[in-house]
């Protein structure tokens, strides 16, 4: 048993679990996103604004935000903990991915309801 | 026939600052012959190059080495399933420390074959006779008790290079699975629990090395998939 405190889940398990719920939720995100151009050709503002405007795309969206947020940390965590060997240096890696993805989070929310 | 080239990995780390390769010629005579044959007839040349071997009849585990980039046992290897352009590159297996030539430190190795506890733990009184198993509970071990501990999984893992001291490994998860698949052991909860980290059992990313070298073609990949599962249906 390796202990840790800066993977998400604290838990092999859950951090694999995530990963993999997540990677299917941003896949049918991906797909709905390149039908959804492929069947609107001429794409105007309004058009595009509409979509998120409805309740059930911002929840869709939020829900797409958050499993990436969730993918990115997994992933980027288990990187770190590869290749960087120093603590040190690890540890400010981690730091600043985790404000990354914090700050993309929030930006995230704020388009969806900002506008 | 022309000469068999053969580039072999040397370090001696009493009399070279850097390991080096030294390049030999062989005559095998057009014969196909397996490669701890030819490192024997190196050895004939050379004597001070160093390898391990016992059996040779891969199932000793001695003579796990990386010929032309993939690991293998030599002494069941035959020259024409790795050699190309006529030539053999013969290093040790990568990822752990080199004691000398062909020679590496397996104590990594051992250290995580030990945390996985591989013996049988059943805390029900002892029976008369033997503890008995159905044909069908036996069958569940085929596949996972064959295997001879000789490496070539675990050091052709880059999980296992980077996190040695973390992630068990190949090899000694699919012993894991052997113990927790066999119905007479009855510590699977404790043993699964020792596997739910970050790093022991979930650093493995699937990308199979394990089962592309192992010399006797066995799976760690699809045991590591079954523990995953009864961790899973543990969890939920």
């Amino acid at each position: 048993m390796v202990t840790n405190i800066t993977n998400l889940g604290r838990s092999g398990l859950s951090d694999w679990l995530i990963q993999r719920v997540s990677a299917i939720i941003l896949a049918v995100y991906a797909v709905f996103m390149v039908l959804y151009l492929l069947f609107h050709p001429g794409l105007d503002y309004a058009t595009w604004s509409g979509l998120f405007s409805q309740t059930w795309m911002r929840i869709f969206s939020l829900l797409a935000f958050i499993s990436i947020a969730a993918h990115a940390w997994v992933g980027l965590w288990t990187v770190s903990t590869d290749y960087l060997k120093q603590a040190g240096a690890r540890f400010a890696f981690q730091a600043v991915v985790m404000l990354a993805i914090f700050v993309f989070l929030v930006w995230g929310v704020q388009v969806l309801w900002g506008a | 026939m022309s000469m068999l080239q053969i580039s072999i990995y040397r370090y001696n780390p009493e009399t070279d600052s850097v390991p080096y390769m030294q390049e030999f010629e062989l005559d095998t005579q057009g014969r196909d012959i397996m490669v701890l044959n030819a490192l024997e007839m190196i050895k004939q040349q050379d004597s001070s190059m160093a390898y391990r071997r016992s059996c040779r009849e891969g199932v000793c585990g001695s003579d796990g080495m990386n010929m032309n980039g993939k690991n293998g046992l030599a002494c069941v290897t035959p020259l024409s399933e790795v050699i190309k352009d006529n030539k053999l590159v013969l290093r040790p297996l990568p990822g752990l420390p080199v004691i000398r030539d062909l020679v590496v430190d397996m104590g990594m190795f051992y250290k995580q074959y030990e945390s996985i506890q591989p013996y049988l733990q059943n805390d029900t009184a002892a029976p008369a006779t033997e503890r008995l198993q159905s044909p069908e509970e036996r069958e569940k071990l085929d596949g996972l008790y064959e295997c001879i501990l000789c490496a070539c999984c675990s050091t052709a893992c880059p999980s296992f290079w980077w996190n040695p001291d973390k992630f068990v490994g190949p090899a000694g998860l699919l012993q894991a699975y052997r113990f927790l698949a066999d119905s007479r052991d009855t510590a699977t909860s404790e043993r699964l629990a020792r596997l739910e980290d970050p790093f022991s059992l979930f650093r493995c990313r699937g990308i199979m090395n394990c089962v592309a070298v192992c010399p006797k073609g066995l799976n760690p990949t699809r045991a590591i998939g079954k523990i995953r599962e009864m961790l899973l249906s543990n969890a939920t």
